[in-house]
């Protein structure tokens, strides 16, 4: 039951996430490629969203990406620094976030699976796969 | 960024929308989500602006009009008000809750908005007020303004903590 709820906040970003991108590239040229496209997300869309840019990309140059925020928005007030109390409810502030990152790039023609990981509070990574066709 | 704020309200409408088939229930939900925005929000209205007790319901509706500042950086004029100045109005010109919005017509029933209703109810009952309030005109229904009509209906006694009296 829990995973149909986080599925429903997943969606809900996701199409968050495709307007978000239409509007935010209305007056950008094109996207060279694919790197290209999620530097503009690490920067403009993350500062434009969070107030601030995603701190560490790594990527295997296949598809894999990683997206590191030291500081994400949404995890700012749960509890202290490095808190493990409520870690276990972290999935759910970050599902809608992982749907945006989703439904962003979908918009761009990227078909991803996007994933969070949270290690330490309020630090979080999302591990982006792009799905090939 | 206040798109991000009115298409994650949008998608989170839509998404009720799908989960209760009855029109009249998500007009429910969304009364419900704002009554427990609003019990929160207030703490944080008050740590901001620094006010204290409202004197009368003059006061209160000016607060109001404040808080719709603060939060959505909306000025709605208070007009109409009763003779026993127990209920207003706001009358909003803009709504960015509404930008983009586009209803249905299945979704004649839907009180796109009702989620500020809750929101005050929420807010005024933190600070001892019972509150009501509804929509009576509606732009996303084809009136030239939004009007939320706010009524008070009581003041709320400090409970007393079981064993003291």
């Amino acid at each position: 039951e829990g995973e149909e709820d986080l599925s429903k906040l997943e969606w809900m970003g996701f199409g968050v996430g495709y307007r978000m991108i239409e509007r935010l590239t209305r007056e950008w040229s094109r996207f060279k490629d694919e790197l290209d496209m999620i530097k503009f997300i690490c920067m403009d869309f993350w500062s434009s969203l969070f107030q601030k840019q995603i701190d560490n990309l790594k990527t295997n140059h296949h598809g894999i990406y990683m997206l590191q925020d030291n500081g994400f928005r949404l995890l700012a007030h749960i509890g202290a620094k490095d808190s493990k109390q409520y870690l276990k409810e972290c999935p759910k502030l970050l599902a809608f976030t992982c749907g945006l990152l989703r439904g962003s790039l979908a918009n761009l023609g990227i078909i991803s699976v996007v994933k969070a990981e949270i290690s330490a509070l309020p630090s979080c990574k999302f591990h982006i796969e792009v799905q090939r066709v | 960024n206040s798109e991000l704020f009115t298409l994650t309200y949008g998608a989170l409408v839509s998404q009720l929308l799908k989960d209760y088939e009855n029109v009249d229930d998500v007009n429910k939900q969304l009364e419900r989500m704002g009554y427990n925005m609003g019990i929160r929000l207030i703490e944080d209205f008050l740590a901001r602006t620094g006010s204290g007790r409202c004197y009368d319901f003059r006061d209160t509706a000016e607060k109001i009009q404040s808080g719709f500042k603060i939060y959505l950086g909306i000025a709605p004029s208070i007009t109409n008000w009763s003779p026993a100045s127990d209920e207003f109005s706001l009358v909003f010109e803009a709504n960015p809750i509404t930008e983009f919005v586009e209803l249905p017509d299945h979704c004649l029933n839907l009180k796109y908005c009702n989620i500020l209703t809750g929101v005050l109810r929420g807010a005024c009952e933190m600070v001892q007020m019972e509150v009501s309030s509804w929509f009576v005109q509606d732009q996303l229904k084809n009136d030239s303004v939004t009007e939320l009509r706010v009524k008070f209906v009581k003041r709320l006694e400090d409970a007393i903590p079981a064993g003291e009296d």
